[in-house]
């Protein structure tokens, strides 16, 4: 089907067709010196369709020949994926180069899974077996995976399988099976298969209620504010108050299986950063390289607009994938915002009535959509599988009131709101204890949870009491309140990246230390008077900063769990739980 | 093909729109008028309408001017013959010198691919302690200065361009009054320096369109000495006066404005530019130092807002000195950590305390008793900003770091500055 281009504006292609065109099919238009620029439908009207172009469209020109395909924009799964670095639109970026140099080529577009790599192929099934969509057919180790060859998810209803290819080594365009549908018509099956990637991919008997707590390492998520394995949470903060970071860490320390990293109209310099560290880094559970457990999707804020949105897709499907493999997979988008202003570039171009702040109207449901992507699936084998979903967001101005930021608290399951006073004064992670929410369950029994919540409440008030009041008109006991606040505060919640103990702290430390500090903070301290008071504080902060930096049951810690032990002793008896 | 359309049927704000075939998006144009002819963009095709965006401005076209395509984009010059030129925002001399004959770059070109590009690592010594303590420079960095107007951003913008030691320095004026375009001028010649600079100068007094031309002439350039292996240092000042020329088209294009009438692609347009600074692998490296004035010191208007989105950090110019809170150099942390053993240190505790010091200033200037502690802190905060804040300061990483540790040990117990005992042990001065 053709059609030729009768406008540009931007991004936006309007073409006329010559016959049927389908709603969010491919296009490529074609670009006089020979290239084919990717596009996508996105409106209709009579014969003229309108195309968001995922490449600039320096060069197009009116009456240039557009040719619409019927297939969706799709990305391509199979062995191979991990360790990859792709951009928006899943092109492997090391052979872009390999093959354009420094920069970066409008129209080139090459296979996203190597098709020369062999893959050692074991059969799980055999002709005869019924089979369906999703099944395991055979296994391909790939990195410290059996990589789970499924049954094309499009085929629909009862398969059976009328081959299968013998255990050997195969690419991955070669045939591993052939099924037979309830007609008798033969699909004959290899280790790849594409999926549109605006479609979730959820192939499962159930959909379950995600509990299990995912350990970033990351103190004040895991104990205060904790993520689950298929859950959602979102990171909004203002610019440079430590989104990436965070992301970044977890990506390194979190525990699960698989990271899809998606760096979405963010930096190139952050990807690269990710990309020459992790193969150098060890992944905490498995003691092999990071990047074994990685992908990397990556549509850098230079990169064309319109694939921001396509970077997304692509990284949820690719996550949805190891999921039916029954593997629990992370998925980090870096910036969810970026993603919402290329949606309200193309809006703008389509002239679509805008809401709030020129985004869309669709907008939230678009954000909802995605996050729904996340969860807990039983596969049909009864086996499970996770997609987690961790968004940063960037507010204009820092405000958190403004749509993107609103409409992702609407559905995520976790707020990680960080803020600038926090950053500012070099408190990381600068996640706000006071306003960031988890409507999950961690490591740390709830109730020792809230304690120390209300404790941290308590001590604000306190200082916000005493900037008006001021120390004298603070009395002994709001005092200490406040010291002990900003104890918590300072050596637990804080936590430093660069240290490279205190970077991350298992589940097990996290238990142990959190009741040392609530051990700690239950101390009736009589103090004297105030300087007395901040002298000891300082003192146990003293001890317990330099116990985060001490190897995990190592020497040094166990000497410094004595002297606290001691300082604990020596200060008094603590006071019932109800008096705290 | 010198064929010319003179079917010139719309003529509002900046854009021309013209009856033409054949025309690529984004090509260049000429619009020849009996007293004047302006280069012109292609910024929309409609069927047979064209709509060009005329860089000089619309003022004095006529509707019996004719427009010629010339089947390519803005293009600029590039040969070493540009070093010690001074140019304006269209590319034309602006130092009374013949144009430059050379092979002409593409402006705007394509991004780098990610993965040729080298992690930062090297770190651009400055001499000024809160940008080589606390938020050091990094070669390859894009890193604005976030200023209100009447602080002394051009001169720290000129300092930094004379003390980094960059192979080659290109400065992007874009509504620059013509005395700091003498200023900046006046201090490349003294440090010896105009030899290896290039400038493109867009004045308040020229055309608006000419500003939104000047980055990326100067970043074309920029990576075509970054390609040949040079360490270029691109300074581009007023970044605001480039988001308004955009702003001032978009309004002209009658685009729905996203936020005080900024274009919802501001974002955008502005990473493009930034983005360009690189240090490519097997090559050579292009930083990117920016000046970004905040109307209203004002810093979630949106142009410092997006910006601080996009660069790697952002110095803030305020009082006179580099605030310490704000001010940050994200790469800080890919050199100062094969600096000196204390420089992280160091650098966290001062700004910790000196975070404590202002809270202190406060309760005391709310009339409140001082504390021991608070005593402390205030007379810690008094030499912290006349020994290493004043920006008249002009001393090695090394002795700045020498000179914290006798500030600290001159205020503190070392437990109180919360710096670990290993690093205490080490670097606390051992003789008051
Ligand atoms: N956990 C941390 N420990 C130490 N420093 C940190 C931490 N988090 C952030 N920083 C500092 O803050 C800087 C900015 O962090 P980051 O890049 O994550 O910000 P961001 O919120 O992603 O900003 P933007 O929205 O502009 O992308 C880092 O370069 C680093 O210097
Ligand atoms: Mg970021």
């Amino acid at each position: 089907m053709n059609g030729r281009i009768v406008s540009v504006f931007g991004n936006m292609v309007v073409a006329e067709a010559d016959g049927r065109v389908v709603q969010n099919s491919v296009g490529y238009c074609c670009r006089g010196d020979g290239a084919r620029l990717l596009s996508e439908v996105i409106r209709i009207r009579g014969r003229l369709a309108d195309l968001q172009v995922f490449e600039e469209t320096r060069g197009l020109k009116v009456g240039n020949p557009v040719e619409f395909r019927d297939e969706m924009l799709s990305a391509t799964l199979g062995p191979g994926l991990l360790g990859q670095i792709f951009d928006g639109l899943q092109n492997p970026l090391p052979q872009l180069a390999a093959q354009t140099g420094y920069f970066l080529k409008a129209g080139l577009y090459l296979p996203p899974l190597p098709t020369d790599r062999p893959w050692e192929f074991t059969p799980a099934v055999q002709p005869g077996d019924a089979v369906q969509a999703g099944d395991t057919l055979g296994t391909v180790p790939e990195g410290m995976f059996q990589h789970r060859v499924m049954a094309p998810f499009g085929l629909a209803g009862a398969l059976k399988v009328a081959r299968v290819t013998a255990a050997g080594p195969l690419t991955v365009d070669k045939e591993v099976a052939v099924l037979a549908d309830a007609e008798g018509k033969e699909h004959s099956v290899t280790m790849q298969q594409t999926w549109p990637v605006k479609r979730p991919l959820a192939i499962a008997r159930r959909r379950l209620m995600p509990r299990e707590p995912l350990v970033t390492r990351i103190r004040i998520i895991d104990s205060m504010f904790p993520v689950v394995r298929g859950g959602t949470y979102c990171i909004p903060g203002p610019f440079g108050a430590g989104k990436t970071v965070l992301q970044q860490i977890t990506a390194k320390f979190a525990e699960i299986d698989i990271v899809v990293i998606a760096a979405c109209g963010e930096r190139a310099g952050e990807v690269v950063e990710t990309l020459r560290t992790f193969p150098e880094l060890e992944d905490p559970r498995t003691g092999r390289s990071l990047m074994e457990r990685t992908i990397i999707i990556c549509n850098t804020s230079a990169m064309p607009v319109a694939a921001r949105e396509a970077s997304v897709y692509t990284a949820v499907t690719l996550a949805e994938y190891y999921r039916q493999m029954g593997l629990a997979v992370l998925l980090l988008a870096d910036s969810t915002s970026r993603w919402a202003q290329a949606m309200r570039e193309v809006s703008g171009r389509l002239e679509e009535i805008p809401g709030e702040e020129a985004f869309p109207a669709y907008l939230e449901s678009r954000i909802a959509n995605f996050y729904e992507r996340a969860g807990q699936i039983e596969l049909r084998d009864g086996r499970l599988g996770t997609v987690t979903i961790g968004g940063t967001v960037s507010p204009a101005g820092g405000n958190f009131e403004e749509p993107v930021t609103q409409g992702t608290l609407k559905v995520v399951g976790a707020f990680h709101g960080l803020s600038r006073a926090r950053s500012d004064a070099r408190r990381y992670p600068a996640i706000d204890p006071l306003d960031s929410w988890s409507k999950y369950v961690g490591i740390i029994d709830p109730d020792k949870v809230t304690r120390m919540r209300d404790l941290l409440r308590r001590g604000a008030e306190v200082k916000q009491m005493m900037a008006v009041v001021g120390e004298e008109g603070t009395s002994i006991d709001d005092f200490t309140t406040m010291l002990k606040a900003a104890f918590f505060d300072n050596c637990y919640l804080q936590q430093n990246a660069f240290d490279k103990v205190d970077a991350a702290s298992p589940a097990d430390r996290q238990q142990f230390v959190f009741d040392k500090i609530l051990q700690l903070v239950d101390v009736d301290f009589q103090f004297a008077d105030k300087d007395v008071a901040r002298r000891t504080m300082v003192q146990a902060q003293d001890l317990f900063r330099n116990w985060n930096y001490a190897e995990w049951r190592g020497e040094e810690f166990k000497k410094t769990l004595a002297q606290i032990d001691a300082f604990i002793a020596a200060k008094g008896q603590p006071r019932t739980r109800a008096e705290c | 093909m010198r064929k010319y359309y003179d079917q010139i049927t719309r003529i509002a704000g900046n854009v021309v729109t013209v009856s033409a075939a054949g025309v690529g998006y984004d090509e260049l144009a000429v619009v020849v008028g009996r007293r004047r002819t302006s280069l012109a963009q292609v910024i929309r095709l409609e069927g047979d309408q064209v709509s060009l965006q005329v860089f000089a401005g619309t003022q004095g076209v006529s509707t019996g001017d004719r427009v010629r395509f010339l089947g390519r984009p803005m293009q600029v010059p590039f040969s070493a013959d540009l070093l010690g030129r001074v140019f304006d925002g269209a590319g034309r001399p602006r130092d009374a010198r013949p144009d430059v004959e050379a092979e002409r770059r593409d402006i705007g070109g394509p991004p780098v691919n990610p993965t040729r590009r080298n992690l930062p690592g090297k770190m651009i010594r400055t001499g000024i302690p809160m940008i080589d303590i606390f938020n050091s420079l990094v070669e390859s960095q894009k890193l604005p200065i976030f200023s209100v107007p009447g602080e002394p951003y051009n001169e720290v913008l000129a300092r930094v361009g004379l003390q980094a030691n960059a192979d080659i320095i290109i400065l992007g004026g874009m509504g620059l009054r013509h005395d700091d375009y003498l200023v900046f001028r006046k201090t490349f010649e003294e440090g010896g320096v105009l030899g290896r600079t290039i400038l493109f100068i867009h004045t308040a007094a020229d055309p608006v369109v000419e500003c939104l031309l000047v980055p990326d002439l100067c970043l074309a350039v920029g990576e075509g000495f970054a390609l040949q292996g040079k360490r270029v240092l691109a300074l581009l000042t007023d970044m605001t006066a480039f988001a308004d020329a955009l702003k001032e088209i978009a309004i002209t294009m009658e685009q729905i404005p996203s936020n005080r009438g900024y274009p919802g692609d501001l974002y955008t347009q502005l990473a493009r530019r930034y983005e360009k600074a690189v240090d490519l692998e097997g090559s050579g490296s292009m930083t990117v130092l920016a000046c970004t004035t905040m109307p209203g010191d004002d810093v979630t208007h949106p142009v410092p807002d997006n910006t601080g989105y996009i660069t790697e950090g952002q110095f803030y110019l305020r009082g006179g000195w580099i605030e310490p809170f704000g001010s940050l150099s994200r790469l800080k942390q890919q050199v100062n950590g094969k600096t000196r053993d204390d420089h992280r240190a160091i650098m966290d505790a001062c700004i910790q305390l000196y975070a404590l010091c202002r809270e202190s200033r406060e309760k005391r200037d709310m009339g409140f008793e001082m504390s021991a502690w608070d005593k402390k802190l205030l007379a810690y905060g008094k030499l912290f900003e006349e020994k290493i804040m004043d920006l008249r300061v002009n001393i090695p990483l090394e002795e700045a770091l020498d000179q914290c540790w006798a500030i600290l040990a001159e205020c503190f117990e070392p437990a109180e500055t919360g710096i670990r005992r290993t690093i205490v042990e080490k670097h606390w001065p051992k003789t008051p």
